[in-house]
């Protein structure tokens, strides 16, 4: 029964810091949970699980059917675990089924996994229980407040504030106490060494995942006595888990639990200042510590070593004459589409071309400089802003306006960048996110500039570019030159220090790359060129809103790159036509556009684990292998296939197969001996 | 067995979307119009919108169509997102040849759409987005809009509000352009009406992640003798749990936006708080013989209740068949002159689509949140006209764009 005592009275400051203080606790609590399991998961199988958010929806909306067949204190608690047991095995399932697959693809290729499986579980949930935000009971004994110095502090609160720490116990007997546990650690420090000593890695993943699902699921069902269960409880929860995790230090459940606390307690505190602070609090503290600390509270700093995107054993060449003439057709063809196509396939035309640019420049940082950037859409979108500002404001005519774009978002990067190449790996990725929010957030927020969430209207093109055609010939007249640009960046001289600071940070070094500048330069660069997507954007959908630069634009970003083929110089583009055209046209076919959408995700993943561009180009090595094979014969042939399979590959080995597979025209030195490096590891 | 049967038949239905059914032959005599809403995006609002307006086109036809033709209504999702919502409007204009645009939710993309309609001088009519910059600052020829806007639900909640003693108001607003502009107008008609009044608090969660306990317990270290409202959806349901369980409504006035709507009301079964003053829609107590004859037919076909989304769907079509019907001719400058002035009769009532703005007059019912039998519902309350509570013509003018 819920104890009302009647109104409050006067708040004292000291009884508004405690009662804050308690709130701040409770949440962190909730907080830690879903954290403390990402964490885990990321430890041990590297996996940056995307699904997470959805397992913790999941959880409540099964936690939520349950409670109301089971009923009393017993029934309760019951379906609380239940509910969480029940999606952990869901998590196993998935793990078996799909992820065990893909561990041995790419690093960063399992999110695209996850993300399908992310997607699929938004409309499955709205299918099987309904659009409908739905409310369930509260905990038994649970429902009133404690008077505690004169305030209410509600019973539940109290519950949660002990919980997490238990949780915290209970984990660290877990993994110092139990074999199982050992292992586990051992596995997250060393992962060839565990399985060279005879342990069967695969149930150990299993396992991880299953754990880490688990406190995920418990944290979305103890949410059912305080919050709605809806459909976008998991979107709502995986960027901040994220970031909890980032901020303790990734693999560490104590630094999530501390994270965890201070991101809880500054919003608590926050908000008395500075109402509007919670939007993009947990970004600016994730901002912060990143820059002072770069691996977060309790991470370790990452030795210096080879842990590149990409780890491709097949050199990258530039296109050959015979190659650069059919790209060239394949131009004049899209350029001639006007003529055949109407007037909507025309506009998705351009669409699809400007996200080719976005892709494109998002894969010269992961790709070709091993820098995952989380935080892309930033560039698109201040792109589409310094276009608009440039029309709209300065009265600009459209061409230059699509210039200012690049140039603002060069800007942007320039900045952002500055902070962002101390960092590597996912601390990189979730340095530049949190930027992005940054930047998402000013958009909003600055009114009277930006117009806040309701954007910036009438940027619409100069006569010439009104109609369809004229938009596409404008649009391809920008895109095949950065495109091109892009390409003769990857393999010029710069491209190919950007590749050797991927490789080995310390080699590159030695030999004289100033590691930061070079990476920066690329961050500015790749800025520019989605940036330069972002002004044609804008103008293409006559507005400009904060939404250009959210979360799930970078992630789409991320998704066809690694779609394409994270390995590949043409990936992304064949990635984002794909992606996009795919996305488009599903919207407009079904409501649940999500749900083929993840499906469709998922069937590359396992079909192309490779990307599409990579597995096709698999396809094509093994055919020229073979076709070489039967030609000659002999050790280079030999070398070929072996390079192709993957097998052992040395230095002599690299260098049969850079000739082999290089178009000599087109081979220079340092070509060779970027290959070579690729090949050395 | 139920819930099983009622997951079959979801999946089913889902099954039978997928199947892309081959586009049906259309007579010559069809008239097509394009609908846009976010029906992925936000599903607990649009699909009891969607069943709405499908009812109406189903009555509409069964009744001779358009002066005899048949009204086709062509419908994109647009995912929640302006860019989306572009691309199906010109999907729509350009590939089905539809003769206007309707629907939208939020309020951006409404705006995105009725600038696309500028540009492309397409019919736009709008039903449910509030911003006021929708007909006012950003106003154009080719845009409508049905739902009484943000000012004039402030405008209602104000009146009452004014009559209340409270003098100490805090205020607690989702953190974009809606909560911002209904706090904003609420704090100056309110302010015009009653200067005696300050305002001592104001909290900005953002949308979908309220730190409900924070934010009351800030809220109450303000000491306010009232409250005003603009959170709704999930949020609500939060801040109202943490609220009632820390007291913070005790004792104290509470105005609250939308509440009284049948979306976000019913999810909060008894947790219901008693006594809030708010808009609504109480489809439970009408009498009218125009809303009797609609929950009849609408509980006929759907076996379920009416949420405010299927009025403002079902009101929509029926003015989109009225301004098809009143315009000889389906190019945007006749419909724009048939759909100036026009008067219909809908669910609340007759409105009329204001020439000046574009506004129609449709209004909202205000009234007392309360519990009965484990539920939410609304009582004491009063159809309010839409047409009392715009500000004059000659405001309005400086306001909208005028050329």
């Amino acid at each position: 029964m819920p104890i009302f005592l009647g109104p409050q009275s006067i708040v004292t400051p000291m009884q508004l810091v405690f009662v804050q203080f308690m709130t701040g606790l409770a949440s962190a609590a909730s907080l830690f949970l879903v954290a403390s399991g990402l964490s885990i998961i990321f430890g041990v199988t590297r996996i940056v699980n995307f699904a997470h958010g959805a397992f913790y929806m999941l959880g409540a909306y099964v936690a939520y059917t349950l409670t109301e067949q089971l009923s009393g204190a017993i029934g309760f608690w019951f379906a609380l675990l239940a509910a969480a047991v029940i999606v952990a095995a869901l998590g196993c399932l998935l793990e078996m089924v799909l992820l065990r697959r893909i561990y041995h693809a790419p690093e960063l290729f399992q999110l695209l996994a996850t993300f399908g499986v992310t997607l699929m579980v938004e409309d499955l949930v709205l299918l099987i229980w309904g659009p409908e935000d739905l409310v369930g009971p509260r905990a038994p004994g649970m429902s009133g407040a404690v008077v505690m110095f004169g305030k209410y502090i509600p019973t539940y609160d109290l519950f949660l504030i002990a919980l997490g720490p238990i949780v915290l116990v209970a984990l660290w007997l877990l993994f110092h106490r139990t074999r199982w546990g050992v292992l586990v650690r051992a596995a997250t420090h060393d992962r060839g060494m565990v399985a060279a000593l005879g342990i069967n890695q695969k149930w150990l993943f299993t396992g991880v995942f299953a754990l880490g699902v688990f406190l995920a699921a418990i944290g979305g069902a103890l949410q059912i006595p305080r919050d709605a269960v809806n459909h976008s409880m998991d979107l709502s929860i995986i960027v901040e888990a994220f970031v909890v995790v980032v901020i303790g230090g990734l693999g560490s459940t104590t630094g999530a639990f501390l994270a965890a606390i201070l991101v809880s307690e500054l919003n608590a505190f926050g908000i008395l200042v500075f109402p509007k602070i919670s939007l993009v609090l947990v970004f600016l503290v994730m901002a912060v510590v990143l820059v002072v600390r770069p691996w977060g509270f309790f991470g370790k700093p990452q030795p210096p070593q080879a842990t590149a995107v990409g780890n491709t054993v097949r050199p990258w060449r530039p296109l050959n004459r015979t190659e650069l003439t059919i790209a060239g057709g394949v131009v004049l063809v899209i350029a001639l589409l006007p003529f055949v196509l109407g007037n909507y396939a025309l506009t998705i035309g351009s669409e699809i071309l400007i996200f080719t640019l976005f892709a494109a420049s998002l894969h010269l940082l992961m790709t070709v400089g091993g820098l995952a950037s989380f935080g892309h859409a930033a560039y698109f979108g201040l792109g589409a802003y310094g276009a608009a500002f440039a029309a709209t404001a300065f009265g600009m005519p459209m061409v230059v306006a699509i210039l200012a774009g690049p140039v603002l978002a060069a800007f942007g990067a320039a900045i952002v960048g500055w902070f962002a190449v101390s960092l590597s790996g996912v601390y990189f990725a979730m340095l530049t996110l949190a930027f992005a929010q940054i930047v998402w957030s000013i958009a909003f927020q600055w009114v009277d500039v930006t117009g806040g969430d309701n954007g910036i209207l009438g940027i619409w093109p100069d006569a010439f570019a009104s109609s369809p055609s004229g938009f596409f010939w404008m649009t391809l007249a920008f895109a095949v030159p950065a495109l091109a640009l892009l390409q003769m960046v990857i393999f010029s001289p710069f491209g190919f220090a950007l590749r050797a600071t991927r490789d080995s940070e310390l080699r590159s070094e030695s030999i004289g790359i100033d590691r930061k500048r070079t990476q920066w330069v690329a961050f500015v660069v790749a800025g520019a060129v989605a940036g330069l997507g972002g002004a044609l954007f804008a103008f293409l959908k006559g507005s400009v809103f904060p939404d250009f630069m959210s979360i799930s634009v970078s992630i789409d970003g991320l998704v066809m790159v690694l779609l394409g083929g994270i390995e590949t110089v043409l990936g992304p583009i064949v990635g984002a036509i794909v992606f996009k055209a795919l996305s488009i046209w599903l919207i407009s076919q079904t409501d649940y556009s999500k749900l083929v959408l993840g499906l469709a995700i998922i069937a590359m993943v396992v079909a192309f684990p490779k990307g599409i561009v990579g597995t096709l180009a698999d396809w094509r090595a093994k055919f020229d292998a073979r076709r070489a094979r039967k030609l000659a014969g002999g050790v280079a042939t030999a070398a070929v296939a072996a390079t192709v399979l993957g097998g052992v590959v040395g230095t002599a080995t690299g260098t049969l197969t850079d000739a082999a597979a290089t178009d000599t025209s087109h081979r220079n030195v340092a070509h060779r001996n970027a290959s070579h490096q690729e090949i050395d590891r | 067995m139920r819930a099983l049967s009622k997951i079959l038949t979801r999946t089913c239905l889902a099954a039978a979307v997928l199947t892309l059914a081959a586009p049906n032959a259309l007579r010559a005599a069809d008239i097509k119009i394009g609908e846009i809403n976010s029906y992925s995006g936000l599903p607990a609002f649009t699909e009891p919108y969607r069943k709405g307006w499908q009812l109406a086109v189903e009555e509409i036809n069964a009744n001779g169509g358009i002066n005899g033709n048949k009204l086709v209504v062509i419908s994109k999702d647009d995912a929640g997102k302006p860019g989306e919502a572009v691309t199906a409007a010109n999907e729509l204009v350009s590939r089905e040849g539809v003769v206007m645009l309707t629907g939208a939710f939020f309020s951006h993309i409404g705006l995105a759409l009725s600038d696309f309609a500028a540009q492309k001088k397409v019919f736009y009519l709008a039903g449910e987005p509030l911003t006021d910059a929708m007909v006012w600052a950003k106003g154009n020829r080719y845009t409508f809009r049905l739902r009484p806007s943000n000012y004039m639900q402030a405008a209602m909640l104000a009146e009452e509000a004014a009559k209340l003693p409270a003098k100490r108001w805090a205020t607690i607003a989702p953190n974009y352009e809606y909560g911002q502009s209904a706090i904003a107008v609420f704090k100056e008609l309110l302010s015009k009406k009653r200067p005696d009044i300050e305002w001592v608090g104001e909290q900005w969660p953002p949308m979908g992640k309220i730190d409900a306990g924070a934010v009351v317990e800030a809220i109450a270290a303000t000491n306010p003798d009232a409250i005003v409202n603009v959170e709704f959806g999930p949020d609500l349901v939060k801040l109202v749990r943490e609220g009632n369980t820390r007291g913070l409504f005790k004792g104290k006035t509470v105005v609250s936006f939308l509440t009284g709507e049948p979306e976000y009301l019913d999810p909060l079964k008894s947790e219901t708080p008693e006594g809030w003053l708010t808009t609504g829609y109480p489809w439970y107590s009408l009498d009218t013989p125009a809303h009797a004859k609609f929950l009849k037919a609408y509980q006929a076909k759907y076996d379920d209740y009416p949420r405010l989304g299927s009025v403002v769907g079902y009101t929509l079509m029926y003015s989109v068949a009225a301004v098809l019907k009143k315009s000889e001719k389906t190019d945007a400058d006749s419909l724009i002159e048939a759909a100036e002035g026009l008067k219909v009769d809908t669910v609340f009532g007759p409105i009329t689509f204001r020439e000046i703005d574009h506004q129609s007059t449709l209004g909202a019912f205000v009234g007392k949140t309360a519990v009965k039998d484990g539920k939410g519902v609304m009582v004491d309350t009063s159809y309010r006209d839409g047409a009392n509570y715009l500000p004059s013509d000659a405001e309005v003018k400086t306001m909208r764009p005028q050329n």
